[in-house]
């Protein structure tokens, strides 16, 4: 693709419907040729944001860059953005050829030639010969990719996909899912992508925006939020965590000293003040025993799902979620283990 | 290629406004004898430009101060929004110079006591014409270009002044005449005359209760309340029970009901009160029999409130049947299925779930009902006799031996009162708890039948009523081929001769007495439809699709004119339009600008209906692909809307071709309308050529639709999904 490929930059941007902050006063910046997820539960302002990139919304305050180009006042039309919609949005009255070529042709290039682009990028997504039909003669995943092919057509500067699997069975989510990041590498897109399943996410993105009540949780790549999550929603919302009030009682250097009812933990402080924090251990961090050093407690949930095996441990801690390997020996319900802490997949919450 | 911005647009809206303002006749000029120039860039067909500067009109050279800041604002450099903000300021200077000039200076000098004062002369002008016209609107799209470029309707100028145009016909066309009517009762030319009004409107032959104690007559506002509780209560009675027969028994004509239920659509209205004189009148077909068998003697009871109330109920009980129908289906089975699980029987599951679960509906019903009954204007005119409701009565208020404006303004009053009250009861109150228990989830129910005596009850009402009604309709067409109705079953195709005479020699020439009629009503009804779909569509799309501060007041606006009466519609468009700036009165162009807005909620309520089934992100997916929203209008919404498109150019083709109550005060000599000719037939007691004509118009009207539902019913068979198609794979 000839064109170069631009960030996308928000500046303090909010969006108020109302009384309604839907995006409160964001500020991000997705580098050229990334693929950026907008992250968080239903709510949290991420498809608004998303919206707000393509311009189907306009901002209340801030600005908003595409490149150099301040786009803020722009409407949609205007902006060299396209977008892949959760349903789709595929024009029922037109074949899937002229589906494609409808961007070259309202931006008024003569049929032949907005014909070619579209085959060039059907053929791109591996749907060449399926020109002719009527988007109801498609599957889903067929009409899905004739979504991504409409929007690639025009080698616009910033694609956005809005939930792009949601409509998808399971097995076909985790194909197309990397059909998507394998094109968007190939092309050196720069891509937003809003997305409410956590696990998609870290399978696609290079760097994930998470979102929570109109403002934005952490910004980061999968690797730093799984394993330093900055907040509670973070630790909470990616991956399991068990959430665990501890004590920091001193400083040194990087590391801090942590009392964990009787235990005692080194870990790096991240920047916590002494005294009460939480920390998040994460369900595999925690391994259990039938007896040696460590928390006592009582199995009182235990599930075997072939791959692992779930538990819930009553302890003086409160109750834990652990899990183990599905090949190691089960301990059942009522069963009395001792619950040890290991030296990753523990990280103290600064916030 | 960009979509245009709006400097560049409104540029083309400048040049438009200035070419038309320097160069096109400003005044109404009459057509009717050829364009006539004379004196051109002067006299009376001259510009506005040439006729300031000449002198005789020079308050038209204001109208440069806007032009000019137009032009400021659009070669300026600078911030779009400042621009904006300008160009905006312009148009609207320029709509209030215009529209101020027009309004105070009237055919004969200053229209406004203080305007003669303060800038003496007696300027006199004519009503605008083509420049005129124009120019105003040039200035009014000027305006919305100006506020685009503020950053209204996210900077979309197609929007904007979709909008704008829309909410500045409805209230010239609207708002307008109605206030003028309003202002006519209560403003003389002397002045406030509110005594006058209030004893006008608390006058005895308003609201006298005479009729109660005495023989007397009642005041013509009661006449109309209770004419319109005794129709709204039996057309739904009567819809109810074809509703129940046609959803919930094993009655085998269901399919010819709905057949039945086009008819009104179809039938002008006055044509059952007709149908019932040529019956039920002195010399009626029965009156005849029951006078030569029995020796009854003929007599005129079919005038007054029987007639009518029957005219009336055979006239709106399917328009009720209409309505229930989708009532009676709305009910989920299921609800009744868990009532008869709950071991209630047939009739208590009638009694206490199917039934309360239909009362918002009646009420609907009777609503609709109360107030067609209200607005009926045909019936009431041949069958009223000495009983005498509210639009017949302002009818001839205007047109009557004795001419009274302001007494036809309060009587208009009255009746928009009441259907206003009506109408507001049934969208504020009713129209929400309308218990719709249609889910998207199918319902595997079924419907329960009816309980035993509730079905012969059912059969017994509806079945007299359909033979009732399928020899009224027989009559109207045999009726126009016998010699006289009652007296003498000749058959003739002398009516249809005298009517639609065509003579052949030297090419067709139509020397029948209908055609004139019959040509001007098809050319006003081909020119309004299309006009009327789209500007009903425009508005379902702007309430659909799109979110602007005031939509809630601009619905109402488009509302509002289906709620007001057509008579009320004919008198204040007469009393509006008779004058400067907006002088109309005598032209085509009047009927068609009537029918638009009298028909126009039909289309955005088929609009509305289609709209909510298409995607809102199909418009989002042509709007990132570069296309503007007029383009995603005409590429992407048309196509899906073709269905709603059909609908109402055929309904607003078929109400043009029928409605008598507004038309009857706007018709001329040129533009006679065919159902105005049949009323006038139908008074010189010509019945013969009425009903001939009457049962050309039904015949043709049906052709009419059945055609387009052909048409319609094709386009479903070619394999594409209206509804966005359900991703599953």
């Amino acid at each position: 693709m000839a064109k170069v490929k631009a960030p996308v930059e928000f500046r303090n941007v909010s969006k108020r419907y109302g009384a309604v902050t839907a995006v409160d006063d964001v500020s991000f910046r997705i580098p050229a040729g990334t693929l950026v997820t907008l992250l968080g539960p239903s709510g949290c302002g991420k498809t608004t944001t998303l919206r707000l990139i393509a311009g189907l919304e306009m901002a209340s305050a801030g600005r908003i860059f595409i490149g150099d180009e301040d786009v803020t006042a722009l409407s949609a039309a205007e902006r060299d953005v396209s977008m892949v919609f959760q349903s789709y949005a595929l024009f029922p009255h037109m074949s899937v050829l002229e589906n494609v070529a409808y961007g070259p042709s309202v931006q008024g290039l003569k049929k032949a030639d907005a014909e070619a682009m579209a085959a060039e990028k059907i053929r791109l997504v591996g749907l060449s010969g399926l020109e002719k039909r009527a988007p109801s003669e498609l599957s889903g995943g067929q009409q899905q990719r004739v979504a991504v092919a409409r929007a690639l057509v025009l080698e616009p500067k910033v694609l956005l996909f809005d939930e792009p699997l949601s409509n998808l069975d399971a097995k076909l989510r985790r194909r197309v899912r990397d059909d998507i990041r394998q094109l968007q590498t190939d092309l050196a897109l720069t891509v937003a992508y809003v997305t409410h399943d956590q696990e998609e996410a870290l399978a696609v993105s290079d760097e994930i925006i998470v979102m929570s009540n109109a403002k934005i949780a952490q910004i980061g790549s999968p690797h730093a939020l799984y394993e330093e999550p900055s907040n509670l929603f973070v630790a909470d919302f990616i991956g399991d965590a068990n959430i665990i009030d501890a004590t920091l009682m001193a400083c040194d250097g990087r590391l801090g000293t942590i009392q964990l009812g009787e235990m005692l933990l080194t870990l790096p402080h991240r920047g916590a003040q002494p005294g009460t924090i939480k920390i998040a251990a994460r369900p595999d961090a925690l391994t259990l025993s039938k007896d040696g050093e460590g928390l006592p407690g009582t199995v009182t949930k235990s599930s075997y799902l072939g791959k692992v095996r779930e538990y819930t441990v009553k302890t003086a801690l409160g109750d834990l979620f652990i899990t183990a390997p599905g090949r190691s020996d089960a301990f059942p319900p009522q069963s009395h283990v001792v619950v040890r802490f290991t030296n990753s997949g523990i990280v103290v919450l600064p916030h | 290629m960009k979509p245009k911005t709006a400097p560049e647009t409104a540029l083309w809206w400048l040049g438009l406004a200035i070419a038309s303002y320097c160069l096109l006749p400003w005044y109404w000029i009459d057509l009717s004898n050829g364009l006539n120039v004379t004196g051109w860039p002067v006299g009376a067909s001259g510009s506005a430009l040439a006729r300031g500067i000449a002198g005789s009109k020079p308050w038209l050279l204001t109208l440069l101060l806007p032009l000019g800041l137009a032009a400021l604002a659009l070669m300026r450099r600078g911030q779009r929004e400042h621009r904006g903000a300008l160009l905006a300021l312009a148009g609207a200077l320029g709509l209030a110079l215009l529209l101020a000039q027009g309004f105070l200076i009237g055919l004969k000098g200053w229209n406004a006591a203080w305007a003669a004062s303060l800038f003496g002369g007696n300027p006199t002008q004519d009503g605008l014409g083509f420049g005129g016209f124009l120019t105003l609107f040039c200035f009014l799209l000027l305006l919305c270009e100006g506020l685009a470029m503020r950053g209204f309707c996210r900077g979309d100028a197609f929007i904007v002044s979709a909008i704008g145009v829309i909410v500045t016909t409805i209230i010239i066309f609207v708002f307008f005449p109605v206030t003028r009517v309003l202002s006519q009762a209560v403003w003389g030319p002397e002045g406030w005359i509110f005594g006058t009004f209030i004893t006008k409107i608390t006058d005895r032959s308003i609201w006298g209760l005479d009729c109660l104690t005495s023989t007397l007559n009642c005041g013509v506002a009661w006449n109309t309340v209770f004419l319109g509780i005794f129709v709204g209560v039996m057309c739904t009675l009567l819809g109810l029970a074809f509703a129940l027969i046609a959803t919930r028994t094993r009655f085998p004509f269901k399919r010819a009901l709905t057949l039945f239920s086009v008819l009104p659509i179809i039938t002008p209205p006055f044509v059952i009160g007709l149908a019932l004189i040529l019956i039920f009148g002195r010399s009626g077909v029965v009156s005849n029999l029951l006078y030569e068998w029995f020796s009854i003697p003929r007599s005129r009871w079919i005038y007054g409130f029987t007639g009518i109330s029957i005219a009336q109920i055979l006239a709106f009980t399917p328009i009720s049947f209409m309505m229930l129908i989708g009532v009676v289906q709305g009910i989920a089975p299921s609800l009744e299925e868990a009532s008869q699980t709950l071991r209630a029987s047939r009739w208590t599951t009638f009694r206490t779930i199917t039934f309360p679960l239909l009362r918002p509906g009646l009420a609907n019903a009777f609503l609709v009902g109360f107030i067609e009954s209200l607005a009926d204007f045909g019936n009431p005119l041949v069958l009223g006799g000495n009983f005498e409701v509210l639009s017949t009565k302002i009818f001839f208020a205007v047109v009557g031996s004795a001419v009274d404006e302001s007494r036809a303004a309060i009587l208009a009053m009255v009746l928009l009162g009441f259907t206003l009250l009506a109408f507001w009861a049934q969208q504020a109150w009713i129209g929400k708890k309308v218990y719709t228990t249609v889910v998207g989830k199918g319902d595997a129910g079924l419907p329960s039948p009816l309980p035993r005596p509730i079905a012969w009850l059912c059969g017994l009402v509806t079945i007299p009523w359909v033979i009732f009604s399928l020899a009224l309709y027989a009559l109207i067409l045999v009726g126009g081929f016998v010699k006289a109705l009652g007296r003498d079953y000749t058959p003739t195709l002398q009516h249809l001769t005298t009517a639609f005479k065509i003579n052949l020699d030297g090419g067709p020439i139509f020397t029948g007495s209908a055609w004139d009629s019959l040509f001007a009503t098809l050319e006003v009804a081909l020119l309004s439809a299309p006009l009327t779909a789209a500007i009903g569509l425009m508005t379902a799309y702007l309430l659909s699709r799109q979110s602007f501060a005031g939509k809630r007041s601009f619905e109402f606006g488009t509302m509002l004119s289906f709620a007001i009466p057509g008579t009320v519609i004919g008198v204040s468009y007469i009393l509006a339009f008779n004058v400067p700036p907006f002088e109309l009165t005598g032209t085509g162009l009047i009927l068609v600008i009537c029918f638009m807005f009298r028909n126009m909620p039909v289309g955005v309520r088929a609009g509305l209906a289609t709209l909510s089934q298409i995607d809102k992100s199909l418009d989002e997916a042509s709007l990132t692909l570069g296309a503007g929203s007029a383009t995603t209008l005409r590429r992407v919404i048309l196509p899906l809307l073709r269905p709603a498109i059909l609908a109402s150019l055929v309904y607003s083709f078929v109400r043009a071709m029928t409605s008598v109550s507004a038309v009857i005060f706007l018709v001329s000599a040129k533009y006679n309308m065919a159902t105005t000719y049949i009323v006038g037939r139908v008074e010189a007691g010509e019945f013969g050529i009425a009903i001939a004509y009457s049962a050309m118009l039904i015949v043709f009207m049906l052709a009419v639709i059945l055609f387009i539902q052909l048409a319609v019913g094709e386009r479903r068979l070619g394999r594409r999904a209206l509804s966005t198609p359900m991703p599953t794979s």
